[in-house]
């Protein structure tokens, strides 16, 4: 059965839940091998073996690690080419769509980004359905060329849980001197709000402009119900809540089974952010 | 400092925006369109930048004749000249090939310090050509900024990622993209709009380019697109009045749907 790539999404060895939606993902296709960039692997091993990891490539170098997107592309056009996978699924971040952008290029292969679901197409390939036009339309596509790409949106398949061997093995990459362009000199970490995040969250309530900047009932609100914090574009831009917190076309996007927006005008590119939530209350 | 903005054409987000049913692809023709709002905050930062300096702000396009509308838009804001590669060959491109036509542009105008681009179309919203123009043109790319700083040869940027806000460096000539955080467009003067009814408009074909027409268009494209549909409209949702019950009413509807 062919292999099919997955690049983990971790915060130093503590695996997200995208991953372990992606592993599940991966299972339609072929047999799940993860690509495990950076520190942590001892921590990640049991997450990824617990939904479905065969193998588990591991990719220390900090030539990868100090530099923006550009190397992760060329570990996984090389693995690409050793693996002949029937597929590689990308988490959907800034950084997960650029590296699968460079890779396509490189591997003269089609991309889809932000796609909900994945599945095996008739007679073979790649079939994938995205939601465009701020949740009005639904496409289906399927690849021309190459070894399908996809990123993958969160919350777009349940985790299932299957045994996996996660055969490990250190892969070796001898970066570009082009690749090393762009180096990362300092990384924050966001600090954690103690609150569900926002794109894995069942329920979001967010507020805006209505809320003339209290949040605190939003708050209240949203822990009543182990819920994420949202904010519109206008209240961050008032500074009364962070960007990370931003939801719609330019923040995040976010699809719960419930989305509460107080004092929110519900303006296109807030709603790119959550139209396809399954109850809205405004 | 020279810079070159790739700026999109797009259907207005406002208006009803839909697919050709001929070949699947986007209709750009039956909808009003405009400059793509995200790559407003490209144009002013190269345009920032410039003022700060000395140098010139080239916008680039690769659209339909209507396209011509998001280049006046930049001309109107304070870029130099423009650029705009339309050749019906390009129709139904995917992203790979809009890529290799803005790249063999930016090498045609002649490789400047710097090319900035916005985080993200707001139709395909993609955010995948800025990385694949750095990718062909070989270039450091350096995006998704919002905030920006150019010393001498090098710029640098702050990135917030969803776990962790980066700082990026660089030596130019470099890629960069800009988010909508990184500055607050200008309105076009009055000046600004009369100057740019005389700034010069560059047309190039795909011949102009040296690339063939098998290589662009919707035959050209590494994905297809199988089908769209429509979504129903939202079921009519319910309109509560709050007659001082809304609280309760709320916490009703939500306990019937079991969210709580």
């Amino acid at each position: 059965m062919a292999e099919v790539l997955v690049l983990v999404d971790h915060a130093n060895g503590t695996v997200r839940k995208t991953t372990a939606e992606l592993l599940t993902i991966a299972r339609r296709l072929g047999e799940p091998s993860a690509v495990f960039v950076g520190e942590g692997f001892d921590a990640a091993k049991e997450a990824l073996a617990r939904y479905g990891a065969q193998k588990v490539y591991r990719v220390e170098s900090t030539d990868v690690t100090d530099h923006l997107v550009a190397p992760q592309a060329e570990v996984l056009a090389q693995l690409v080419a050793s693996a002949s996978p029937a597929a590689v699924l990308i988490p959907s971040n800034s950084s997960g769509k650029e590296v699968a952008a460079r890779l396509a290029i490189k591997t003269g292969s089609g991309l889809i980004t932000d796609a909900v679901d994945v599945q095996p197409g008739e007679g073979g390939g790649v079939r994938t359905t995205q939601s465009v036009f701020a949740g009005s339309y639904s496409v289906i596509s399927t690849f021309t060329k190459g070894t399908p790409i996809v990123t993958v949106k969160p919350n777009s398949a349940a985790p299932e849980e299957a045994a996996g061997a996660a055969v490990d093995e250190v892969v070796s990459i001898e970066v570009s001197e082009a690749a090393k362009g762009a180096r990362i000199t300092e990384s924050k970490p966001k600090e954690a709000t103690g609150r569900p995040e926002l794109t894995e969250a069942a329920i979001v309530v967010s507020g805006g402009r209505g809320t003339g900047g209290d949040f605190t009932k939003v708050e209240d609100f949203a822990d009543s119900l182990n819920a994420a914090v949202g904010a519109s574009r206008a209240a961050v831009d008032a500074g009364w809540y962070p960007h990370t917190s931003q939801v719609g076309q330019t923040g995040k996007q976010v699809s719960p089974q419930l989305y509460v927006a107080c004092g929110i005008s519900g303006a296109i590119q807030h709603r790119a952010g959550m139209q396809t939530s399954k109850t809205i209350i405004a | 400092m020279n810079i070159v903005v790739c700026v999109k054409y797009v259907p207005d987000a406002q208006s009803d925006r839909t697919f050709n049913d001929s070949d699947n692809t986007t209709d750009r023709l039956g909808v009003d369109g405009l400059l793509s709002e995200l790559d407003e905050y490209a144009v002013e930062e190269a345009l920032k930048i410039v003022e700060a300096g000395e140098g010139e702000v080239t916008v680039l396009t690769v659209g339909p004749d209507q396209a011509a509308d998001a280049l006046k838009k930049a001309l109107q804001m304070g870029a130099h000249k423009a650029v705009h590669v339309k050749d019906d060959a390009i129709h139904g491109s995917d992203s790979v090939a809009t890529s290799l036509v803005l790249a063999e542009a930016v090498k045609k105008i002649g490789t400047p310090d710097l090319v900035i681009t916005g985080m993200a179309s707001t139709d395909g919203t993609m955010s995948v050509v800025p990385a694949m123009l750095a990718e062909r043109l070989g270039l450091p790319q350096v995006t998704f900024a919002s905030e920006l700083t150019v010393e001498g040869s090098t710029v640098t940027i702050r990135r917030d990622g969803d776990a962790a806000s980066e700082t990026i460096v660089a030596s130019l000539p470099a890629l960069v993209s800009v988010t909508d955080q990184i500055n607050e467009p200008r309105y076009p003067s009055f000046k600004g709009i009369m100057a740019a009814k005389k700034k010069p408009v560059e047309q190039w074909a795909l011949a102009d380019l040296g690339i063939d027409a098998s290589q662009v268009g919707l035959d050209a494209a590494w994905t297809k697109v199988e089908s769209f549909t429509k979504r129903p409209p939202r079921a009519q949702g319910q309109i509560v009045t709050d007659e001082g019950d809304g609280g309760t009413k709320l916490a009703e509807f939500l306990s019937a749907q079991k969210f709580v």
